[in-house]
């Protein structure tokens, strides 16, 4: 069903993606890829993967943005997947009931036999986390890895989604954002992790942290010239042969 | 947002089927139309054949055309559901006002009532597909549903007038039409006029988090070729001829149409059918036009991921 769940758990599963942290590597997306191509929506189809205008199905994108100006700008890498809204448009839009929002965790999504593939949840969606597979003619999303998360079979370390488990700096975390102190949501009140378009209406489970505020000064404060770390001539032996060698 | 034609076919074919339902399913139970069984045959026909025509053209833009039944389950929270519905609800009171008129020379004011309203409301619930999407803000504003109402009743309302000149010429159809044009005109130049001086919804701003630390400017895209969201969410060929087109849009589809509507009051039979013939012709052009625009023009608010400033 594509109404939303009446009685939702307090469960609010989710990421937490920090861009203090993230140094733009995309290993996150390529994981996500690895894992999904193999997963519950696989495959994530690639249209002429060695061609000249390489097209697929990916679940998690990573946009470089240039914030600022000068002195006070800076560079800031921006993974950007499905939030996982708590009132999902993507879901109500949903003709066929393929989109739905489960009641247990509310993850969002789409079962790919009711799919039509009519397109309108990605319209639907503000974040772009929806990508249509044009070869299986199915709409595809980010399942927060809901085969690695609730997976027996993975030592409970491993049991995370693809993109936090391969993150080298640990930019991405996941847990329970319903739950206020979960070490989750303590980083997003310690850190004042934030919602992507909020004017929207559709409050985003993902949370993003800020970068940190650089210190006093930003850059300005850096000495225009270093200095040399042996101040003066050395003098002695050393001196002498300084000099000898610098002769022409 | 992509042009799809199909879909563009699908509003602009079926809107002026319902419009010349709806029109037909009144006017004829209040005795202003001819009641003859063969042009209730004909006009019936050119309805539902457009209806028809258009909802199959609207199946070709779907991935999985053989799963479309199931767009008929989802009527609770879906308006593409409720469109669905609504379309196929509507054949049955047609079907039998047709049925009454055509072969027992009887005209069925309930169905044709009916039939009249499930004709609205399939295109409101049309229009409140796009209505109701708020990350397109120009979708998501209040001018959509009067709009696709007008012109629904001013292309219907043209196709009768030529169907009357055939039948039986009703000058009231003719004003009938020369009036909705007037008001489609301006309900659609006060809906260019709102989305050329709306505020914008979103910015990069926002849809980064970011906007308190600076303009957010685009450094690299996540990938090099363009994807599913560039190419159906990001298109933005018409955008440089979009005043041209407004005003092609204007001309063929509202100006020349209401001026060739009121010819059958200069001219008798033969000039007047073709005039009425040219006017139906581009007034539905026009609206294909339109519609073309409707989307060409639309910003959906991903591309604040991709570069751009504001939507």
């Amino acid at each position: 069903m594509t109404s939303l769940p009446e009685h939702p758990s307090a469960k609010r599963l989710g990421l937490v993606i920090d861009l203090d942290i993230c140094v733009g590597c995309h290993a996150c997306a390529v994981n996500c890829k690895e894992w999904n191509t193999g997963g519950i929506a696989a495959p994530l189809t690639d249209l002429e993967p060695y061609g000249a205008g390489p097209d697929g199905v990916w679940f998690n994108r990573v946009h470089t943005y240039e914030v600022g100006e000068g002195a006070t700008g800076r560079t800031v890498h921006f993974p950007r997947s499905c939030l996982h809204c708590a009132e999902p448009a993507c879901v109500t839009v949903c003709p066929t009931g393929a989109s739905y929002k489960r009641s247990e965790d509310g993850i969002v999504l789409v079962n790919e036999d009711l799919c039509i593939g009519c397109k309108l949840c990605s319209w639907a969606c503000p974040y772009g986390a929806r990508e249509f597979d044009e070869d299986a003619g199915v709409m595809k999303k980010c399942t927060l890895c809901v085969d690695r998360i609730y997976n027996t079979t993975f030592d409970p370390e491993d049991r995370a989604p693809a993109c936090v488990a391969t993150c080298p700096a640990s930019a991405r975390h996941f847990g329970d954002l319903g739950d206020p102190d979960s070490a989750v949501s303590r980083l997003v009140a310690e850190r004042e992790g934030y919602d992507l378009m909020p004017e929207m209406g559709y409050s985003p489970t993902n949370k993003y942290l800020p970068p940190r505020p650089r210190k006093q000064g930003g850059c300005s404060s850096a000495p225009v010239e270093l200095n040399p770390a042996v101040p003066g001539q050395p003098g002695g032996l050393l001196g002498w042969l300084d000099r000898l060698l610098s002769q022409q | 947002m992509y042009p799809s034609l199909s879909v563009i076919f699908f509003t602009t074919a079926s809107g002026a089927g319902y419009g010349l339902l709806a029109l037909l399913c009144l006017l004829v139970p209040l005795g202003s139309l001819p009641r003859t069984p063969l042009f209730g045959f004909i006009a019936l026909a050119i309805a539902l054949g457009a209806i028809t025509a258009g909802l199959l053209s609207s199946l070709l833009h779907l991935g999985q055309k053989k799963r479309a039944w199931r767009a008929f389950s989802q009527w609770r929270t879906s308006w593409l559901s409720r469109e669905g519905v609504a379309a196929v609800a509507t054949y049955v009171p047609a079907a039998l006002f047709g049925i009454a008129w055509i072969f027992f020379g009887r005209i069925e004011p309930i169905a044709g009532l009916a039939a009249a309203l499930l004709a609205v409301v399939t295109v409101v619930c049309t229009a409140m597909i796009y209505r109701s999407l708020k990350p397109i803000p120009r979708w998501h504003n209040p001018l959509v549903v009067p709009t696709y109402l007008a012109l629904a009743l001013m292309s219907g309302s043209l196709w009768l007038a030529l169907l009357l000149a055939f039948f039986g010429p009703r000058p009231e159809v003719n004003v009938l039409a020369a009036a909705s044009i007037v008001v489609g005109a301006g309900l659609k130049i006060t809906y260019w006029r709102s989305i050329d001086t709306e505020q914008p919804t979103s910015t990069a701003g926002t849809a980064t988090g970011l906007g308190s630390l600076g303009a957010v400017r685009l450094f690299e895209a996540p990938h090099t070729s363009e994807n599913y969201l560039l190419k159906e969410m990001g298109f933005v060929v018409a955008r440089k001829h979009a005043t041209k087109l407004r005003r092609i849009a204007l001309i063929v589809g509202f100006a020349l149409p209401f001026l060739l509507s009121l010819v059958p009051f200069l001219f008798s039979s033969g000039v007047a059918i073709l005039a009425l013939l040219l006017a139906a012709s581009l007034g539905t052009a026009g609206i294909f036009v339109e519609r073309w625009l409707f989307f060409a023009e639309a910003r959906h608010a991903v591309t604040l991921y991709y570069g751009a400033s504001a939507v």
